[in-house]
């Protein structure tokens, strides 16, 4: 029995080790980094790079100066409350140092040395370059400084405590850098390194597991986005050229970004270089496809595709038109288009009970919205309407539900 | 503009003359300063309001305010009030608010801002008429609660807060009785009774 309980006291103790260990891996050199000298030059990159991360969009309440931080993000643990990245010396970033921030965005650490959540996607800015850390460093310490002290998380327990984040931390982080891979071109390696580094597409794209670590981040196969309920899709294989103009312009000829993508768009994509918007763009299209696994199965009744089609024709027909083939550059087919049958079927339940604008740009400054339906059509209408488009004009995909409806339409945006 | 702004027209009736289920509001011929201001605060969620939060988030202030533009010219005829629903002492006691305001409670009267035939006051204050009673009350009542916010000095949210909920059921009523004329345009701007930043702030 005593030998029993050495062991696991043993064993415990090597496992609090090994945790401690696997933390304080790739905390780099705090002293050693020099102060980087600032510039002109090197604030407009940091710029240009804080639009390519979409800092901003966390680190903003809606309305709020930018960067001042304490937007709620929700989590299936609890809310975390994004921090003050402007320069106040008190409570913002103003008593950094260059090494610190780059520790934040490499290793996930705060100033203090507390463990940061992964809500800020250190899994990614894992990868970007110290050039690059100094270089957006410079720019948020070019920013008015506003006084405004961070929020605590509101986080469940055991999830509030540094001791959960660092067997987290353990099991699922790993500091890392970007290695350029040989055989590809220089276009896909910097569409690579844009795209799992700042861009932290994986933060949406990827699936999550039960405690909410990304599942194959590189391979971004789409995933449900947890409480907000829109639908990430898998980004591989698609034609390199029509996703560089989505991603510039919002929307194509055959597909509009909505949702919580729209506002990627608005605040980040669009003032990206044509030349990184075809790089993300050639590294997407490389990746491999993977075969979706099948979620749901069920044929429409005939009853619900019958009261799905009277829907259509009162309600989407004027604009969408008899055959789901839409008005050029004003509503996107519905007639062959892809993103219907996706599933989960979330995005199609989102647009219709609360319609959407795609992002206003400097290519589309003026967006055609799609109006709300929330207060129009029940749970059933929708299911009906949306069953009836994905097993219309050729299409073939499962049912959609009356209760996926009343299960999306409680969805909250941060 | 009519097949881009389908969105608004969806919930706001045809061409934003106001949906008839008495709580989406006409938007149409709203002056354009108050337009993009409500446009805006929805969008950054001073004005919260999931739906028309999540819908606007995409857009920028240069098509907000295009969008305001828009709606701010569309002068569309208004239907006749629906007879009103409460008594005459509430009418009376709604009509003395409206005209004269309670100094002894520091309300000023409504025509004080929103002018003399309540048709509004340049481009950032509205008119009260033509608006249906449900919707008065309900953003009254926002109001007083502090659910519907403007700019600061929020001179609207002061005076919200000043009144008792019977006063709001009298203005409510008294306002959605009244008859809206054929012409109606908003006054020239005058000194307000009190600071605004919904009439002073940036656009």
């Amino acid at each position: 029995m005593k030998r029993l309980l050495a062991g696991l006291l043993g064993l415990l103790l090597t496992l609090a080790a090994l945790v401690w260990w696997l933390n304080a891996c790739g905390d780099g050199d705090l002293a050693g980094a020099a102060l980087v000298e600032t510039s002109p030059a090197l604030i407009k990159r940091g710029a240009y790079l804080a639009r390519a991360g979409n800092c901003q969009a966390c680190h903003t309440p809606r309305g709020a100066v930018p960067y001042s931080g304490g937007r709620a993000i929700p989590t299936p643990f609890g809310t975390v409350y994004s921090s003050n990245l402007t320069p106040d010396a008190a409570t913002g970033i103003g008593a950094w140092t260059p090494a610190e921030f780059r520790r934040a965005l490499h290793n996930g650490r705060s100033r203090d040395g507390r463990l940061l959540y992964p809500a800020f996607p250190y899994d990614s800015y894992t990868r970007i370059s110290a050039a690059d850390a100094d270089a957006l460093f410079a720019f948020l310490r070019s920013l008015p400084a506003v006084a405004q002290p961070n929020r605590p998380h509101a986080l469940r327990f055991p999830y509030d405590t540094q001791l959960a984040l660092a067997v987290w931390r353990a099991l699922y982080f790993q500091p890392g850098r970007f290695e350029p891979q040989a055989a590809q071109s220089a276009d896909w390696n910097r569409g690579a390194y844009l795209v799992q580094g700042l861009g932290h597409c994986s933060a949406c794209h990827a699936k999550r597991n039960a405690l909410g670590a990304t599942r194959d981040p590189m391979a971004l196969a789409g995933g449900l986005i947890p409480l907000q309920n829109w639908h990430a899709p898998g980004l591989a294989g698609q034609p390199a050229q029509a996703v560089a103009a989505l991603l510039q312009r919002g929307v194509s000829a055959s597909a509009a970004l909505l949702g919580p993508m729209a506002e990627v768009v608005l605040h980040s994509t669009q003032h990206l270089t044509p030349s990184d918007l075809s790089a993300m763009a050639v590294h997407l299209q490389s990746l491999p496809q993977a075969d979706a696994p099948r979620e749901r199965s069920g044929t429409p009744a005939p009853a619900q595709l019958q009261r799905g089609a009277g829907i259509y024709e009162t309600r989407c027909a004027n604009c969408h038109g008899q055959d789901g083939q839409g008005r050029p550059r004003a509503y996107v087919p519905l007639a062959g288009n892809r993103a219907l049958l996706r599933d989960p079927p979330a995005n199609l339940v989102q647009v219709v009970l609360g319609g959407a604008f795609p992002a206003s740009t400097a290519g589309n400054p003026r967006p055609f919205g799609m109006p709300p339906f929330a207060t129009e059509l029940s749970d059933e209408d929708v299911a009906a309407v949306l069953s009836y488009i994905r097993n219309a004009w050729g299409h073939r995909a499962a049912a959609v539900q009356p209760l996926d409806v009343q299960r999306w339409r409680s969805s909250v945006r941060p | 503009m009519v097949q881009r702004l389908l969105a608004c027209t969806g919930c706001h009736g045809k061409d934003g003359r106001a949906a008839s289920d008495g709580y989406h509001p006409r938007i149409a011929g709203k002056p354009a300063g108050y337009l993009f201001r409500q446009l805006r605060a929805f969008r950054d969620g001073q004005r919260p309001y999931a739906l028309m939060t999540n819908l606007l988030a995409p857009l920028d202030d240069a098509y907000l305010q295009q969008i305001a533009n828009y709606f701010a010219t569309l002068k569309l005829p208004y239907a006749a009030p629906q007879p009103p629903r409460a008594d005459a002492a509430t009418l009376r006691h709604g009509q003395a608010l409206v005209q004269q305001g309670d100094a002894t409670r520091q309300i000023p009267a409504c025509q004080a801002c929103h002018g003399a035939a309540l048709s509004g006051m340049g481009a950032d204050v509205p008119g009260l008429l033509g608006l249906p009673v449900d919707y008065l009350n309900a953003q009254l009542g926002a109001w007083r609660t502090g659910a519907r916010r403007a700019e600061t000095p929020d001179c609207m949210a002061q005076i919200a807060q000043r009144l008792q909920p019977q006063d709001v059921n009298a203005l409510a009523h008294w306002l959605a009785a009244q008859p809206v004329p054929a012409q109606l345009a908003p006054e020239t701007p005058r000194p307000a009774p009190m600071r605004c930043g919904s009439m002073e702030g940036p656009r």
